[in-house]
């Protein structure tokens, strides 16, 4: 996937480099800085690997007060700032330009607080997300937005694209589960915004913040809602032999006033890859795969699945299967969230992230391997299918550069017609450089301007990570 | 009187502020008008109302989003909703009957500018956290549009809670799209009668330590108890502190089970029985304890635990009456009346423990007098003032309703 265009990079912010590096050196301790072509290699891309562009040096402070000092650097010697968590985003939300810094946040991962009457925790952003919850679990609570990536993405990168994850079904994405936050802005002013209080005074900048892909300012602390995990958990498999039957299953389901924690589709390449991966009992004879799950006390689970399963009748489920164990349950869900991975390891692939209401899933999914097949590409489907959220991973061969160029056109149809559905072009992974220039597809120029007047707002000079989100052409008028 | 306009359409509407910001004219922004006595007074020659932009545009409940025109009634989108045994799990409040005005008269609209929700936001979230897209027109008479009718949405900045709770100052919102869920299938509340405000709040935050999804948890004072709960559970003018769960028939008895034996250490659980119980929820969307009255009231938000501490420093030096929702993370304060209602000693208090708040109720001069939005740090106060200069550059878009200057 290479071609969308790099902005050409600023020469004479190049020819300064060596002066940028001493001036961040007197800024920061010596292991803050990264300047050798080494260590900057770790920062050239993320998880949107056939993007690479090396920045000028990385900066990995270890408090807020050094990160104001290198905003307010940057912005008078007008050094782009690429803010990074842990560098998994599949958008390319933090792949660098060459006359930009990397700011990481992950020196800064400690908790810092721990509420449980009050049901927060304050932490620095640099924390995993699962170390959020690992810090609580011993007490029977959690942190609820789960991105796949979980083991290694940071609260800062959850913050910058509102991260969601398979239980947010129930429990909703990042920014339902945030009460507070202080953010350096790109003069180097920290902010506080809200707290421990349910809501924040004033306008919803919180809100705002949340989900504007790093480009607002560097957020290094963070108050987030815990909360106290279900008795217990507990999922079902049921495959299906169309598409259709499992979508309208899943409509039934909803339909019927019980909302599980989450419900995950599959389709059949999928389900094979996962199976073959994890060994979880998937059905491989199916065409559509459901994986729902129910929370509370063992009668509760077992009231609810019955229901369910009840509901599911008229659909004609096949290999209907219970966990029966906690061994049980991890493989099941082991196979569903190592899917990425599992589907990686036989194929280069293309992460698609749009979301459509529920009720189109089979004309979309028909157009879906339509579209592919137009490309000669093959395509799995995942999809988190009590919010809509479709993930088609598109497959490809990343040698072969017609190869790369037909995915990349192809899932850029793939999302549009996402949009057209009436859904969006991406659910929870961010707009990054990948999809900057579909963002007409989904959005009026007006719609655009307005967003952009409050980027400009924050950063009136552009210098938080820039040529993300707008497209460049917009940005230029 | 100012010249009142009422756009039948978002066309209409984007016209009328086109032309208004082309005049540089201020207008006030409303619905139907039923909260327009919160904020600082306006003086706009020209009103805009959105009540004329009405119906529900999109309603799929299997897909549990609906959208609806701007100025919809509030009580026609419940109607529609519990047709299906929907409703907006957040419980948005309706402050018309503690203003002086009619019950359910509010707009959808308004339900999200205003970001008021009930006792099911510890639980559910907020009116903002099921917000999920709008059309709406700015202050230079734009109509844009931000999110979409699909729970899971990051494509582009999040206007949608941008724009919530900013009473109608940034811009006017014309349709809106919202995530609805099912309506339990049973309800049962719980009470403890006689706790001091500080062992109540002890109480609530344990049982929202538990994993049994309390749904509402809310403490009111002796004299606010009784205008919600009619009988004879309450012979003295004793506290109430009132717990709910919901669920599944099944779940709901097993919880509530659970849930008692749990709160064992704080006395003698009473419960409401299926009548009262919808009476004492209904009554805390209303506010219903606030009614008789017209005195000053606050609405004070802070982390929960602080909650009795802060009513505790403030009736030393006002005589007060409060009622706990949010588990004591949100109070309800009337006050009776002085020269500022109060302010003084309710922000300084806030000052020292934590939290915000906002005068809901005081006549016109004391509304120009005080400020009614909580004072902002001065990061904030600039970040603010600029978001507003994005929206609505000449400042047209109820300007000062929330704060001086913008």
């Amino acid at each position: 996937m290479t071609s969308l265009a790099i902005l050409e990079p600023d020469e004479n912010v190049l020819n300064r480099r060596d002066n940028v590096i001493r001036g961040l050196r007197d800024l920061l301790p010596a292991d803050c800085v990264v300047a050798d072509e080494d260590g900057r290699r770790a920062f050239e891309t993320d998880a949107l690997t056939a993007y690479k562009q090396m920045p000028l040096a990385a900066v990995l402070p270890n408090t807020t007060e050094q990160v104001s000092r290198v905003l307010k650097y940057c912005k008078a010697n007008g050094i782009k700032v690429i803010p990074r968590g842990a560098g998994t985003s599949l958008c390319g939300g933090a792949l660098p330009s060459e006359d930009s810094i990397v700011l990481g946040v992950s020196k800064m991962n400690r908790v810092l607080d721990i509420d449980f009457k009050n049901r927060t925790a304050q932490v620095q952003t640099g924390i995993t997300n699962i170390d959020i919850s690992n810090a609580v679990s011993p007490d029977g609570f959690f942190y609820a937005p789960d991105p796949s990536s979980q083991l290694a993405c940071t609260l800062a990168g959850n913050l910058a694209m509102n991260s969601g994850g398979a239980h947010c079904l129930k429990y909703g994405v990042t920014t339902n589960n945030v009460l507070g936050l202080k953010i350096v802005l790109i003069d180097g002013e920290i902010i506080e915004i809200g707290g421990p209080e349910l809501d924040a005074s004033g306008f919803d900048l919180l809100g705002l913040i949340i989900g504007s892909e790093g480009q607002f300012g560097v957020v290094t602390e963070a108050t987030v809602r815990i909360l106290r995990s279900a008795e217990g958990a507990r999922p079902m498999l049921m495959g299906f032999d169309s598409s259709e039957a499992a979508g309208a299953c899943v409509a039934a389901i909803i339909g019927s006033g019980i909302i599980p924690v989450a419900i995950e589709f599959m389709d059949k390449p999928a389900i094979h890859v996962c199976e073959s991966f994890a060994k979880a009992g998937y059905p491989l004879d199916v065409e559509a795969l459901l994986i729902i799950e129910v929370e509370g006390s063992e009668d509760e689970i077992e009231g609810l699945l019955d229901q369910i399963s009840e509901i599911a009748k008229p659909f004609k489920p096949q290999g209907i299967k219970v966990s029966q164990s906690a061994a049980e349950s991890a493989a099941i869900w082991l196979g569903r969230k190592s899917a990425f991975g599992a589907i990686g390891r036989i194929s280069d692939y293309y992460c698609m992230d749009g979301t459509i209401p529920l009720g189109k899933l089979p004309e979309v999914l028909v157009e879906i391997s339509n579209i592919c097949e137009r490309y000669k590409l093959k395509v799995a489907n995942i999809f988190h299918a009590g919010d809509g959220n479709l993930h088609p991973l598109i497959l490809y061969n990343a040698n072969d550069p017609s190869e790369v160029e037909r995915a990349e056109k192809c899932g850029g149809e793939v999302l549009e017609l996402c949009v057209k559905a009436g859904g969006c072009l991406t659910g929870e992974h961010g707009v990054g450089v990948e999809k900057r220039e579909l963002m007409l597809a989904q959005f009026s120029k007006v719609d655009l301007e307005q967003q952009m007047r409050i980027k400009t707002m924050f950063d009136p000079d552009w210098l938080l990570n820039p040529a993300k989100v707008f497209p460049l052409e917009l940005r230029a008028s | 009187m100012s010249d009142l306009i009422s756009p039948k359409s978002e066309e209409e509407l984007a016209a009328a502020i086109a032309e208004a910001s082309a005049a540089q004219t201020p207008v006030e922004i409303y619905g139907a008008g039923s909260k327009r006595t919160v904020g600082r007074p306006l003086q706009t020659a020209s009103s805009i109302s959105t009540e004329r932009l009405k119906g529900i545009t999109l309603y799929e409940p299997n897909e549990l989003v609906l959208s609806a025109r701007a100025g919809t009634p509030l009580i026609e989108i419940e109607k529609a909703l519990a047709k299906n045994d929907q409703e907006l799990a957040f419980e948005p409040l309706d402050l018309g009957p503690m203003l002086g005005g009619g019950e359910g008269r509010g707009t959808i609209g308004a339900v999200f500018a205003t970001n008021l929700s009930g006792s099911r936001r510890i639980q559910v979230g907020a009116a903002r956290d099921h917000f999920i897209g709008m059309h709406a027109v700015n202050g230079r008479g734009e109509l844009f549009k931000s999110g979409g009718r699909v729970m899971k949405n990051v494509t582009g900045y999040d206007l949608c809670r941008g724009l919530a709770g900013s009473w109608g100052t940034l811009a006017v919102m014309s349709e809106v799209t919202m995530k609805v869920l099912p309506k339990a299938q049973a309800t049962r509340t719980l009470l403890f009668v006689g706790l001091t405000d500080e062992v109540a709040v002890d109480a609530m935050c344990s049982a929202l330590g538990t994993p049994f999804e309390v749904s509402g948890a809310v403490h009111l004072h002796g004299d606010f108890a009784r205008e919600l709960i009619d009988t004879d559970i309450l012979r003295r003018t004793a506290p109430v502190t009132a717990f709910r769960l919901e669920n599944f028939e099944a779940s709901v008895g097993y919880r509530v089970d659970r849930l008692a034996e749990s709160l064992t250490a704080f006395g003698k659980v009473v419960e409401l029985d299926g009548a009262a119980s919808a009476d004492f929820w209904r009554g805390m969307r209303t506010l219903k304890f606030l009614h008789e009255s017209q005195d000053p009231v606050w609405r004070i938000s802070t982390a929960p635990t602080n909650g009795a501490r802060v009513v505790t420093e403030l009736s030393k030096r006002l005589e007060c009456q409060a009622a706990y929702d949010w588990s004591g993370g949100l109070i309800w304060l009337q006050t009776t009346p002085s020269a500022d209602a109060g302010a003084s000693e309710v922000r300084r208090v806030l000052s020292e423990l934590g939290g915000h708040a906002t005068l809901i109720r005081a006549d016109t001069a004391l509304r120009s007098s005080v400020d009614v939005f909580h004072p902002m740090s001065s990061g904030v106060a600039v970040l603010s003032a600029k978001l507003k200069q994005s929206f609505d550059p000449v400042g047209i878009l109820n300007p000062g309703r929330m704060y001086p200057g913008f």
